[in-house]
């Protein structure tokens, strides 16, 4: 009888207890899809849990995935409403869509206005004037590294020491001469597999890449020029095939260059961070000015942004996330210790207290922040475009079929325009 | 009334001794196994009982037809369904319906021989591409498969061994294989400093066309083939061994008995390992996407392949291109399997 007893009332005080209210709520969880180029999401988990210290009542899970999965898995979870709060992404207007406006539920809009404006204005659709979308945290630039240990060593000199403008074809040439220098273990020149790397240059040889109507266009002699010089230096020996023939989608020459294997590299100011690890100061590397076209000099700006996401249900947390993030105390903090250019005004204006010893990685900052200015209207004005990524990926997938021998470059530039034409037709339907 | 006589339990109970812990765990086991038939039979019985005993096959076939419904038939129809329609949109009613549209589009060519001429020149490419891999590779595949089970059913020498060498490769996953044969094939890999070690020139192996072409091939066929060797081996060994011996007696030599002995009677199992095989060479994808990427350029790209990139990989995903697309290759399947095995009926009738 007593056993029963004390039988029932366990019983009874297990079926309490989860009825219970819990007297300290829930706190809210957001989850943030972040890639790293480095050590951003370790920056990021520390800033996140100062955060979380002083708001307990929201905690912030971040899922770092390949960046791939931000190129190909993200639209597709977006689509189907299954996304994140907050993400990270390089495809700013193309995925502008899914993104929350902020603005009702910011303290202060005018300070994203003041200090992002320009930015801002990346993460919008064509027609939409006043959304804030989210924080572009990390500027960057398209540009050209060089390894100076491989000139030295190959007796050659750096045209960039001796000459202020250096064409792209004087380049070609000074970077073919040190790989026939030093055997074939050597290559002169590699570009990440990306369109939006190649627009810089195509750009500073004249091509406009918008008709009179605004539509994207590929077919103008400027880019022709450059595709013909990219493609006659994948025959020639002065680029390393690899890496636009073997392989499918976006692929980075980053490992090659930090291998010693290339005497120049064309990608951008994001590799800073991962070549002072990586390289450290085995060998010299450094950044060359823009190499100059016809039409000037100019690389392709970019970055990415931290956006929030429209279907979250939680958008007063995310906005709270997201102010926090945008104070320019954490962001500098941000900057210095991931070694991104910034794109904020305060913090660029103020100055980033770089957190390397590495004079080489100084230097690159110090070179690379000198060349925004020098940023051509029209690459600004064709990373704005929303659907950029449609202009990039057909140039880069059809020019791989002309470097293999598939496609004449005529047919490559009237498939180039095709692919462009219909999908935009697609995206109209 | 029928009537449904209760099971008796398998087992006596079982005679727990002291200190026993065999005796436990078994008394549990039946004891549990015990309790789960009775429970079973409180749901069968009546069950039974509403619907017949012949109409009961239904209820034991349920399970397997709504996975099988929910998990392949309703993902086939939707996928007839995004095939007839257009727009980015992914949910089924966002989208717009365009009939034929997707289909005309594939088909508009100059010359299907030259996919240049195609509007969707990927499209075909990719098609042409599948057609020389399953040709060579399904072929090859099964010649080599055929002779290798012919000598691993003799007696020879370790034959166990091979055995397990040859199956080894299915037991790794098509990444992995894909990896391993990236590391040996690239540039600098470990085949081309075996080549300069001997002091040859390296060969490209993954950026020449038909290099690459010749790698993808030959790697599926290792990776798969020991496979449809077990198959063909256990083909071979159902034949009576009598009729080898009353062959040898009437002065067959080893040739004749293969071709009028074996062949024969391994047809039937040669017919499934054709379909299988080729069911699988067109489905290609994984092991020549890590491998190759499909290059290079567009050398090794299958449809598979194209699928996925033009319904998920572009920031302008086709999805109701894609879609016809693989509903062109599941019919192409689908036609492959029924030639198989009319294939396969007329011979066993023969």
């Amino acid at each position: 009888m007593k056993f029963r007893t004390v039988l029932l009332l366990i019983l009874a005080a297990a079926l309490l207890v989860p009825a219970t209210p819990s007297t300290a709520q829930e706190p809210v969880e957001l989850r943030i899809t972040w890639y790293d180029d480095g050590n951003e999401s370790v920056v990021l988990r520390d800033l996140l849990d100062r955060f979380e210290a002083e708001n307990p009542d929201i905690r912030i899970v971040i899922d770092v995935v390949p960046y791939t999965a931000i190129l190909e898995n993200l639209p597709l979870q977006l689509e189907a409403g299954e996304g994140p709060d907050i993400a990270r992404v390089t495809d700013l207007g193309g995925l502008a869509r899914y993104y929350l406006d902020m603005r009702p539920y910011l303290s202060d809009p005018d300070y994203w206005e003041e200090n992002l404006g320009p930015y801002l204005t990346w993460l919008r659709l064509p027609g939409d004037d006043e959304g804030i979308y989210g924080l572009q945290n990390q500027l960057t630039v398209t540009g050209m590294y060089i390894n100076r240990t491989l000139f030295e060593q190959a007796g050659v000199d750096v045209p960039s020491d001796t000459q202020e403008q250096v064409s792209w074809e004087t380049w070609g040439e000074a970077c073919k001469a040190v790989a026939d220098a030093l055997g074939p273990d050597v290559f002169g020149f590699a570009m990440d597999r990306s369109g939006h790397r190649f627009a810089g240059p195509a750009i500073s040889m004249g091509a406009q890449y918008f008709d009179e109507n605004g539509h994207p266009m590929v077919t103008d002699e400027g880019y022709r020029a450059m595709a013909e010089l990219f493609v006659r230096w994948h025959q020639d020996g002065t680029a390393l095939v690899d890496v636009w023939a073997a392989t499918p989608g976006y692929v980075g020459a980053n490992e090659d260059y930090a291998n010693g294997r290339l005497a120049c590299y064309m990608s951008g100011s994001w590799q800073v961070q991962q070549f002072t690890n990586t390289i450290g100061d085995a060998f010299d590397w450094e950044v060359v000015p823009f190499p100059c076209g016809p039409a000037g000099c100019t690389g392709l700006p970019g970055g990415a942004a931290v956006v929030a996401i429209k279907d979250t249900q939680h958008p007063e947390e995310v906005v709270r996330v997201m102010e926090y993030l945008a104070q320019e105390d954490v962001l500098r903090e941000f900057h210095a210790r991931t070694l991104f250019i910034p794109a904020h005004a305060g913090v660029a204006m103020s100055g980033v207290p770089f957190e390397t010893d590495l004079d080489l990685a100084r230097a690159a900052l110090e070179q690379w922040s000198s060349m925004v200015p020098q940023i051509m209207p029209l690459a600004v004005r064709l990373q704005g475009y929303p659907y950029n990524r449609i202009v990039f990926d057909a140039s880069r997938d059809r020019l791989a079929q002309v470097i293999v021998g598939e496609l004449t470059l005529d047919e490559a530039i009237q498939r180039t325009q095709e692919d462009i034409d219909q999908r935009l037709a697609e995206l109209e339907g | 009334m029928s009537h449904t006589p209760r099971s008796a339990p398998i087992a006596k109970r079982a005679q727990l001794q002291p200190g026993d812990l065999g005796h436990l765990v078994k008394s549990v086991f039946l004891g549990a196994y015990n309790a789960l038939m009775v429970g079973l039979e409180l749901v069968i019985n009546p069950l039974q009982r509403l619907v017949g005993a012949r109409r009961m096959a239904y209820f034991f076939l349920l399970p397997n037809m709504i996975i099988f419904g929910v998990f392949v038939l309703f993902p086939m129809l939707l996928n007839f369904y995004y095939s007839g329609t257009t727009g980015t949109r992914l949910m089924p009613q966002d989208r717009t319906w365009a009939g034929l549209a997707n289909y005309e589009h594939l088909f508009r060519c100059g010359n299907f021989s030259q996919p240049n001429t195609c509007v969707e020149d990927m499209f075909w490419r990719a098609a042409h591409n599948t057609v020389v891999f399953v040709m060579f590779q399904v072929g090859g595949m099964v010649l080599l498969a055929l002779v290798t089970a012919v000598i691993l059913n003799r007696e020879i020498v370790a034959r166990g061994f091979f055995r397990s060498v040859y199956f080894y490769p299915v037991l790794l996953s098509p990444v992995v294989v894909g990896l391993i044969w990236k590391w040996i094939l690239q540039r600098f890999g470990l085949l081309n400093a075996v080549l300069t070690g001997l002091g040859g020139e390296p060969i490209q192996f993954l950026l020449d066309r038909d290099w690459a072409t010749f790698w993808v091939i030959l790697v599926s066929i290792w990776a798969q083939m020991g496979f449809y060797t077990l198959i063909l081996l256990a083909g071979l060994q159902s034949i009576p061994a009598v009729l080898y011996e009353a062959g040898e007696i009437d002065g067959a030599n080893v040739w004749q008995r293969f071709r009028f002995i074996t062949l024969p009677l391994l047809m039937p199992t040669l017919f499934v390992v054709l379909v299988l095989a080729l069911i699988r060479a067109v489905q290609v994808f994984d092991q020549v996407f890590v491998l190759t990427g499909g290059g290079p350029g567009t050398a090794t790209k299958y449809m598979v392949q194209y699928i996925y990139e033009t319904g998920f990989a572009n920031q302008i995903p086709r999805r109701g291109l894609a879609s016809a697309a693989s509903v062109l290759l599941g019919m192409v399947l689908l036609v492959f399997t029924l030639a198989q095995l009319w294939l396969g009926r007329k011979s066993e009738a023969a």
